[in-house]
């Protein structure tokens, strides 16, 4: 099978994760578009194995475990922060503001 | 031996630690320390004056400077020109220790000066006794450096601390010349020590002619600047801002003849180059009758003395110059007591004025003062040569010397300077001491000066007058044939002409200082004629003299500006615009990239995730043009 199309779906899906992370000011939909990211990368390497790499496959479980870990740790930090300073909005966040 | 010249030079050195250093309990005592140091560093000396034998004692303490080599010992040289000059500083240092106990007396730096002073004496015996040119050097620095300290005492003063730093900038350029003289020596002799060169010049003459010229000439200009004879002597006339004794001591009696000792210290190199002799002997004659014509016009009591000192230096070095050094010296030993006595019985005149210099204010101080005016006429009878005083017998050798020499310039030079001495001396006496008084204010709140200063003042000028009789016999007198030893006497040069002298020789000496005498009696006595009258009609001539050749102010034109432009050149050229800039141009350009880059630490998170991005991106871009890594 051609890889092409999941290639580019995964080139898509990378793209509106980068620019969302970018762009969004709000930490929550930072973090969701990192996932977004990751599972793009994700793609691509399952996609990598129609070409018969079946490692990409292995690298996928680990990523997934490691996901969810950073995403555990991702939320505490976010819930204990917006508790702090009363907003997601991470411009906020910075020491020296008001 | 040893034992008496290390106590000799190290007493005054502890004084000088003792009052400097952890003095504070002696405060208004501080002159007890310093008196018994320099006492028994004169009764030392006295020992070894009476000690002193045929062959010179040459002592190493210790090496101070072994650097391959090139090695330097700390040692004394002592033969009977040492024995001499240490009983003359020793001797006059001690007179004037006294004597500043009452001079001094309330002043607030009264601690600082006698550690000063004490400095000086120990500076002083290092330099004579020293048995290698570079410790003579070190002396020869630190007496330096004392007058320095001591010409600017009063330092609150502006025009003191402007002529303590002129008296130390002349200085340097003497002592240049007096180190190219000590190389010249090491390179020509491997060895700085007297002995050594002594014995290698002694040995074979003809064989360092070149290297002797270079090495006398150098050294020459080294005692050119530290006995002020033209036309380095700018510094002594302003050095008087010192206190009164410091001008007795170290601008009259010793500092100031240590060019003549180590002219005559060095005799056997001078020995062998006459043309070196001869140029001595001239730059002396010359600025022996140059100061003297100053001293004639000059209204500063102290001043009058500075340039007789200058004067008297002049003589000094046309003795040594023709190779009489026997008489160079007993001339620097007679000088010593009575300019000593000259200038601390000036000093008592200012202690009574409260400071005034001018003669003009002053007159017929003789008497409310009678000790200061007969102890100071007693020294200018010395001074103008008149027999049986001191200054007969040495003057009149030195005279005779030229004469007899066959170098009839310098002594007409010489006789010539001898009618100006007596004749500034008298000038000074008849406006001082004589006369009426010319005003009142200062003329009522005259006294004399306490006995501590005017016991001194009576020693010496017993000294002034008897000094001179150990000379009596010129050749064969007891002078003499004590410094035979040390400077083997008639190391008279090939070109020497032997004139016979009679008695109308030392006629003559007497004569023109008697016609001196007069002449200043009827100027300034009688008023007849009135001198301001003779001024007006000298014209030219004597604001010439009044303004002293305006030497200082060619310098100050020249020298002065000239280094002041190079200064300015040097300082906006080189130190801002070079040094500074390189510096400053560093710390501007990192700052102006600094501040470039400083935007981009702006602290907003999503800032730096884009860039992380582009960063990415490029790096994805590169491989991938790259070849993708394979």
């Amino acid at each position: 099978m051609n890889p092409t199309l999941y290639l580019l779906l995964s080139l898509l899906l990378f793209g509106l994760g980068a620019a969302g992370v970018v762009l969004r000011r709000n930490t929550l939909f930072m973090l969701l578009n990192l996932e977004l990211m990751m599972n793009a990368v994700g793609l691509a390497l399952v996609a990598a194995s129609l070409a018969g790499l079946l490692e990409g496959q292995l690298i996928v479980l680990m990523v997934l475990a490691v996901a969810a870990a950073e995403v555990a740790i991702g939320i505490g930090i976010l819930v204990s922060m917006v508790r702090l300073k009363d907003s997601p909005l991470v411009d906020l966040w910075n020491r020296e503001e008001p | 031996m040893l034992w008496a010249a290390s106590l000799a030079l190290f007493a005054p050195l502890l004084g000088a630690i003792l009052n400097g250093v952890f003095g504070h309990p002696f405060r208004e005592k501080a002159h007890w320390p310093a008196v018994i140091a320099v006492g028994i560093s004169m009764l030392a000396s006295w020992w070894i004056l009476g000690r002193v034998g045929f062959e010179p004692v040459v002592l190493d303490l210790y090496t101070w400077i072994p650097v391959a080599n090139f090695v330097v010992p700390f040692g004394f040289y002592i033969d009977s020109l040492t024995a001499v000059m240490m009983g003359v500083v020793t001797t006059v240092s001690f007179l004037v220790h006294v004597y500043s106990i009452g001079y001094m007396h309330g002043d607030p730096g009264y601690r600082r000066y006698f550690a000063y002073l004490n400095l000086f004496v120990f500076s002083m015996l290092l330099l004579v006794l020293a048995n290698n040119y570079a410790l003579l050097f070190v002396g020869w620095e630190a007496v330096g450096l004392c007058s320095y300290l001591l010409i600017g005492f009063w330092y609150e003063k502006k025009s003191a601390s402007d002529a303590g730093k002129k008296a130390f900038i002349v200085n340097r350029i003497g002592d240049a010349g007096f180190l190219l003289g000590i190389f010249t020596l090491f390179a020509t002799f491997g060895s700085v020590r007297y002995d050594t060169v002594f014995q290698m010049v002694a040995s074979n003459p003809h064989l360092y002619q070149g290297a002797l010229v270079a090495a006398t000439l150098f050294l020459f200009l080294g005692a050119v600047g530290k006995s002020a004879q033209f036309p380095l002597y700018v510094w002594l006339p302003d050095a008087m801002e010192g206190p009164t004794p410091v001008s007795a001591l170290i601008h009259a009696a010793t500092m100031v003849t240590a060019g003549v000792y180590m002219v005559a210290r060095s005799h056997l190199l001078y020995s062998e180059v006459p043309q070196v002799g001869q140029l001595v002997a001239s730059v002396g004659a010359f600025t022996a009758l140059f100061a003297a014509t100053m001293a004639m016009v000059n209204d500063d009591i102290k001043r009058v003395l500075a340039y007789s000192t200058i004067s008297q230096l002049g003589y000094m070095f046309v003795a040594v110059g023709l190779g009489a050094y026997t008489a160079g010296i007993f001339h620097l030993y007679t000088h010593a007591f009575f300019k000593g006595l000259l200038f601390l019985a000036a000093g008592s005149v200012m202690h009574a004025t409260h400071g005034e210099l001018n003669m003009q204010k002053m007159g017929g101080f003789f008497r409310k003062m009678p000790h200061t005016a007969w102890t100071f006429l007693i020294g200018a009878l010395a001074l103008s040569g008149l027999p049986p005083l001191a200054g007969f017998f040495s003057k009149d050798e030195i005279i005779k010397h030229a004469y007899v020499t066959g170098h009839t310039f310098i002594w007409a030079v010489a006789v010539l300077t001898a009618l100006l001495t007596a004749f500034y001396m008298f000038r000074l006496i008849f406006l001082v001491f004589f006369g009426k008084p010319r005003d009142a204010e200062i003329y009522a709140h005259l006294h004399e000066s306490p006995p501590v200063m005017t016991v001194p003042l009576w020693i010496l000028a017993a000294a002034s007058v008897g000094a001179g009789w150990v000379g009596i016999g010129e050749e064969h007198s007891v002078f003499h044939r004590f410094l035979e030893t040390a400077l083997g006497e008639f190391h008279l040069v090939e070109w020497t002409v032997h004139r016979p002298a009679g008695v109308g020789l030392i006629a003559l000496s007497v004569g023109v200082a008697l016609l001196g005498i007069l002449l200043a009696y009827s100027l300034y006595l009688l008023r007849k004629p009135d001198p301001a009258l003779l001024a007006r009609r000298a014209g030219f001539l004597y604001t010439l003299l009044k303004r002293k050749y305006y030497v200082d102010e060619i310098y100050n034109l020249f020298v002065v500006g000239t280094l002041r432009v190079t200064a300015k050149v040097l300082f906006w050229g080189v130190d801002r615009a070079l040094v500074d800039g390189t510096v400053n141009g560093t710390g501007w350009t990192l700052a102006a990239t600094g501040s470039v880059f400083r935007r981009w630490s702006s602290g907003f998170l999503r800032s730096y995730l884009l860039w992380i991005l582009i960063g990415a991106n490029f790096l994805v871009w590169f491989l991938l043009r790259s070849g993708g890594g394979h």
